[in-house]
């Protein structure tokens, strides 16, 4: 508690909520965030080890300091916020791309952009279509009834990654539970020996790639042929990019199909809405992300004082964003619980913002498109199989989503 | 309104912001970097501008309104 005596301004008044939490609904923050929502642009929280660090919850101050290079991701930096015990694991070794800073963050996201541009995203909607209307075909053949999560959210971006980076679907079973240890621990050592799998299976997969005389039409294809044998990059930052997009690639979407789904059941009149003005898609699916913010607690540490809404955030201080109040500011949005696709401002930071912004966000949001427009289309009968309050979620210190989401039709 | 753009491309990123809230006036080119559409480069008038300079996530584009 001594780090809060030297602070002036509203931040110094409360006592620390603990973060992360649990959320009681899985599409609203947690209701113990509520003393947060107060208009005050960042407040101090407590970590499960006792620590604290801040927590920023307005959405011009996350803006700015998203933006602000005194603030890093590397998370081998002293000071940098831990807030569950299986972010301890590995802390030592470099994350590529969202674990460093510029300029070695440029250098590997300027090998990736041509890859996930809004065209190039926009030239893979008929396959993307097709990879969707194959499963739900599967999958009403086999209705009515399914569990959603497996049948339809996972794959379909398991699918596309795996399409898109070249990596063989038949490792599905194996990547995914894989993701989901990384992701979820529970322990630093579970998510520690997830990790190295994950290294061994794609640090292998490149291996191979690099031994074929011509190259195969994948991201990692590519990367392996032009920017490895080429010298500016190193196997190790390669191995940890595929990781990354492999995870990254396929665990959010996934959790957006299930969790958005399941919100737009809960809230029949807009689906009504949505089904009488298929137009309004993109709008849905903006709104979406904005609503369910499913990557909470986004993670920096100062590198120097930071001056910002009347506080001082010193050098070495832990920053952390909830991107799910961010994304409900009152500054910002009128009546910001409610589903609305009729909002004027679309600056929700669903997907970050700063230089680490989400490369796969123009991809994520064209299969997002898809997945929820074709199943709401195919299925106009869809609903929930079991009572909504009984439907288990993901807790609160990792990607939220659905852990399963019964349906029928 | 006439309005002038200057995209910094040793800061973009490649997030294509620009290019969704604003598809008349913006594109990525073959490195994934924002550029405007040919026939841009004189100033535009398109006020969804604005909106994409706010959506850039690294401030990479200004706008200035053209005074006569």
């Amino acid at each position: 508690m001594t780090e809060l005596t030297d602070i002036t301004g509203p931040a110094a008044e409360a006592e620390p909520v603990a973060f992360p939490q649990d959320r009681t609904c899985p599409y609203h923050p947690p209701t113990g965030y509520d003393p947060l929502r107060d208009g005050r642009p960042l407040s101090r929280v407590t970590l499960y080890d006792g620590r604290e660090a801040w927590l920023v919850t307005g959405q011009a101050t996350a803006r700015a300091l998203l933006a602000d290079p005194r603030l890093s991701t590397d998370r081998r930096r002293d000071g940098f916020p831990v807030p569950t015990p299986r972010f301890e694991a590995g802390r030592d070794r470099k994350v590529a791309l969202l674990g460093v800073d510029d300029p070695e963050h440029h250098r590997q996201r300027r090998m990736l952009i041509p890859s996930f541009t809004l065209k190039r995203a926009t030239a893979l909607r008929p396959w993307i279509q097709r990879i969707v209307d194959e499963l739900l075909d599967a999958m009403i053949e086999r209705g009515p009834g399914a569990e959603l999560v497996s049948a339809f959210a996972l794959p379909v971006p398991s699918m596309v990654i795996c399409g898109l980076l070249g990596v063989p679907y038949a490792d599905h079973e194996f990547f995914e539970e894989q993701s989901r240890r990384l992701l979820r621990g529970p322990t630093s050592a579970d998510t520690l020996d997830a990790r190295d799998r994950l290294e061994r299976f794609l640090g292998d997969l490149i291996d191979a790639k690099a031994k074929e005389a011509e190259p195969g039409d994948g991201i990692l294809d590519d990367l392996v042929h032009h920017r490895l044998r080429e010298g500016e990059l190193d196997r190790g930052d390669l191995v940890s990019l595929a990781v990354i997009l492999l995870v990254a690639g396929h665990e959010t979407t996934a959790n957006m199909i299930s969790l958005g789904t399941y919100t737009l059941l809960q809230h029949p009149d807009r689906l009504a809405e949505l089904r009488a003005d298929p137009a309004l898609l993109p709008a849905v699916v903006e709104e979406l992300m904005r609503m369910l913010s499913i990557a909470e607690g986004l993670q920096r540490v100062a590198l120097e004082d930071v001056e910002i809404a009347g506080t001082t955030i010193r050098a070495g201080d832990g920053v952390l964003f909830s991107t799910s109040v961010i994304n409900r500011d009152t500054a910002v949005y009128d009546d910001p619980d409610a589903l609305d696709f009729h909002r004027a401002d679309r600056h929700h930071v669903a997907f970050g913002f700063g230089i680490h912004q989400c490369l796969g966000q123009n991809l994520a949001r064209a299969e997002l498109e898809i997945a929820l427009g074709s199943l709401f289309t195919r299925l106009p009968g869809l609903r929930l199989a079991a009572p909504a309050e009984e439907i288990p979620f993901k807790p609160g210190d990792t990607i939220q989503g659905m852990l399963e989401l019964p349906v029928t039709w | 309104m006439h309005m002038d753009i200057d995209i910094d491309q040793d800061v973009c990123i490649g997030a294509g912001q620009c290019a969704l809230a604003a598809p008349g006036v913006f594109t990525q080119d073959d490195d994934g970097y924002s550029t405007l559409l040919p026939g841009r480069e004189n100033g535009v008038t398109d006020p969804m501008v604005r909106e994409a300079a706010r959506a850039c996530p690294v401030s990479a584009i200004t706008v200035r309104e053209r005074t006569a």
